[in-house]
């Protein structure tokens, strides 16, 4: 197949028959004007992966308000102590359900969301390796999610045992809205695998010649092998939660001590699972922050082969550390040593990542646009909760942390401080790509510090908190925690409020305000996206790019020492 | 440059990669107990030894000038509707001696059913030092509904316990294992 065949066959015939011929009349779908069905069917069978980036980034946008309502709800209840609002179970569901929505529906979708526009457009391909599966595994998560928070509206109650569904609390005690879950984690896992595969075969095979390993962008590379921890990972939990079900409802003791089973076996499964999970989730965020310092540092990422032999490092790190969740579920001390070390290991490749990045930035030509702020925020107050994580590493102290908010501190500063604010970063950066327009600076500065000063206020006390012994996922608290538990609360609120700044610059610039864009959108923007016309044509590169004229270009952007 | 034929291998590689690791979660379940085994990693390993019996002769005689206390405690798993208690609370002995007591157990449901009492001791370091010779926990137990039965254990603690253990907690919980066929009619 050619590939404008290839194109055809994919059901767009919207003008684009000509390779090389950029085509501007946008497709049907993309204004009502057609007609409410042209709409409806153009995206629902949409195969293009824009269109589909933008379906997970608007789901993951969704959600993002969705789990954060759930968030607030949570800061409510634990403002003052006494249980003030709602029951004990109801805190419970809010705590899982908080929990699940903001890493399937919020974290995950919005990267994957990310490297569909991204990755074709960093390559030089036209468009992703399977674009069928692609739509298809977008359009499972709507489904998974609606029944997920549908579980919360069905007799007995949502889910109520954390996001971590440990047995027996799951199996022999969950509601009956845990087959809900159950089903809604079978769907986003199939959704994640198939996107997985489908990154790993665009990247294999569609790249532009010229494109060697070596000069994929850092976001390709991370995202290249977020894929492969994807794949080893997610059916794993599938397996896991299967078992859940068997041991629900079909007499099986996967986990049941009286029947030979262990529920120690969950927490290894789930934790084995558990653990790629976090980098799956912090992995793209490096990959966005390596290209979004050096463009607003006007210099070439300082180390790239380390950089990315770091994620790599990282990711196979990532398959061996699991019992570290687990050092009070009965180990062996050998294997507790074992698993603190290894886990420390881990800050090793993670150092070299910080290391760079600040060497990127050093004796650069910084300016602070907010894609910039961000970034820097990611990098510090990502490095902030690295160390309470090596914290958290250490076995003894681990007895007296876990399960405690020190715990609760230490992954809001990675997944907020550290996931959520590259995905703030990647969308300004790439908005104006996208739309074509410029957001507006003055609401996306505002956004920054009240999101900074947010997320600050909000976590950093729960440090203290923890410290001072206070458990995890309870309702209720002692007195001597009102002060931190009120601060938090302010924080809370301050951080979920100012993210309507987000909604509005983000639909604002959507739907056409904002100063109109030039191709290379920053001064010192890198990499083949930017050689496109800002928003891009509907298919990519129709005919590959010739990577050694447009390197040679952009290698005279930069000061070379 | 498309290529489906390449993308078509990725795709197969991929899923049958996705297909083996789900298929893994379900080999951790006779690895789990294999390894924890072999490497003695857990303590339900050494547990095991509870639930397996020794001879009952013994060539040495007691050691007559140390005594432990051995306590027994009885508890239902969540739900269990039947009577389960010791008749002996504790009991004073000589490592070396054999000693029996009796748990008493009466079904209080109209319904025939089987249970399984796992043990569990404190402290562990007793463990490889308490021995079994006949329990009623090495089986399942039936009864038919409204049935009691007086359950023996005969164990003997041997000379090599460490010095420090005095006290000797031996704890039991009793499971219902009742096929769920018959559990439902």
């Amino acid at each position: 197949m050619t590939q404008h065949e290839h194109h055809h066959a994919h059901g767009h015939d919207d003008g684009h028959h000509h390779g090389g011929h950029i085509e501007h009349s946008p497709p049907a779908h993309h204004s009502m004007k057609n007609g409410i069905w042209a709409w409806m069917s153009g995206w629902l069978f949409t195969t293009n992966h824009k269109d589909i980036g933008t379906l997970y980034m608007l789901m993951s946008l969704l959600m993002l308000f969705v789990g954060g309502a759930m968030a607030l709800l949570i800061r409510l209840q634990l403002f003052q102590p006494g249980a003030q609002y709602f029951d004990p179970n109801f805190y419970n569901i809010l705590v899982t359900v908080h929990g699940l929505i903001m890493i399937f529906g919020v974290i995950m979708p919005a990267f994957v969301g990310l490297a569909n526009w991204m990755i074709p457009m960093m390559i030089g391909a036209p468009d992703m390796a399977l674009p069928r599966l692609n739509n298809w595994s977008f359009w499972l998560l709507p489904f998974a999610f609606t029944l997920l928070i549908s579980s919360l509206f069905v007799a007995g109650g949502g889910p109520n045992f954390g996001w971590t569904m440990y047995a027996p609390l799951s199996s022999t005690y969950g509601p009956p809205s845990t087959d809900y879950l159950i089903v809604a984690i079978h769907m986003m896992g199939i959704s994640s695998v198939l996107g997985a595969i489908n990154i790993i075969a665009t990247i294999i095979n569609l790249r532009a010649p010229g494109m060697t390993w070596m000069k994929m962008p850092l976001f390709v590379w991370s995202w290249f092998i977020t894929a492969f921890l994807l794949i080893g990972a997610m059916p794993v939990l599938a397996g896991v939660v299967t078992m859940v079900l068997f041991d629900r409802h079909f007499g099986t003791s996967f986990f049941e001590a009286a029947g030979g089973g262990d529920p120690v076996m969950f927490q290894h499964l789930f934790w084995f699972f558990g653990h790629p999970e976090v980098y799956i989730m912090i992995l793209p965020a490096f990959g966005i922050i390596s290209e979004v310092i050096p463009t607003f540092s006007r210099k070439k990422l300082f180390g790239y082969e380390f950089m990315v032999g770091a994620v790599a490092a990282i990711a196979f790190l990532s398959y061996i550390v699991w019992g570290h969740h687990m050092f009070t579920a009965g180990m062996a001390v050998g294997t507790q040593l074992y698993f603190m070390y290894v886990t420390m290991l881990i800050a090793v490749p993670t150092g070299i990542k910080v290391f760079n990045w600040v060497g990127t930035m050093w004796r650069g030509s910084l300016s602070f646009e907010t894609p910039m702020l961000f970034a820097i925020a990611f990098v510090v107050l990502f490095t902030i909760g690295g160390f309470s994580g090596l914290m958290l590493a250490i076995v003894p102290a681990d007895y007296q942390y876990q399960d405690t908010y020190f715990v609760v501190a230490h992954f809001h500063y990675v997944l907020v401080a550290g996931a959520l604010l590259s995905i703030f970063c990647a969308v300004y950066y790439w908005l104006p790509k996208w739309t074509g327009r410029y957001y507006n600076e003055t609401l996306g500065q505002w956004h920054f510090w009240l999101t900074l000063i947010g997320v600050n206020l909000t976590f950093f006390p729960m440090h203290f908190l923890g410290l001072a012994g206070m458990p995890r996922r309870i309702t209720d608290y002692a007195p001597q925690f009102t002060e931190f538990n009120m601060v938090c609360t302010v924080g809370a609120f301050i951080l979920g409020f100012s993210q309507l700044l987000f909604l509005y610059n983000v639909l604002s610039t959507m739907f056409g305000k904002g100063k109109e864009a030039d191709s290379r959108v920053w001064e010192a923007s890198h990499g083949l996206e930017w050689t496109l016309t800002s928003p891009p044509p509907y298919h990519s590169f129709s005919t590959p790019p010739d990577l050694r004229e447009i390197t040679h270009e952009v290698d005279e952007k930069y000061v070379h020492e | 440059m498309s290529n489906q034929k390449s993308h078509r291998k990725i795709f197969i590689i991929g899923g049958t990669v996705g297909l083996i690791m789900f298929a893994f979660a379900f080999a951790m379940v006779p690895l789990y107990g294999l390894i924890c085994k072999r490497a003695g990693l857990n303590s339900t390993a050494a547990n095991n030894g509870l639930l397996s019996s020794v001879s009952a002769e013994t060539k040495e005689p007691a050691d007559l000038t140390r005594t432990v206390k051995v306590q027994f405690v009885a508890v239902n798993h969540n739900g269990m509707p039947w009577e389960f208690f010791p008749r002996t609370k504790e009991i004073v002995v000589h490592p070396g001696e054999n000693n029996k007591i009796f748990f008493f157990a009466k079904n209080t449901t109209e319904k025939t059913m089987s249970v399984q009492a796992i043990p569990s001791m404190t402290p562990t370091e007793a463990l490889t030092h308490f021995h079994k010779i006949e329990c009623f926990c090495f089986t399942q137990q039936t009864l038919n509904g409204r049935a009691s039965k007086e359950m023996p254990m005969i164990f003997r603690i041997d000379k090599d316990l460490p010095k420090e253990i005095h006290v000797i907690t031996l704890a039991y919980t009793l499971f219902d294992t009742t096929p769920k066929e018959t559990r439902k009619g």
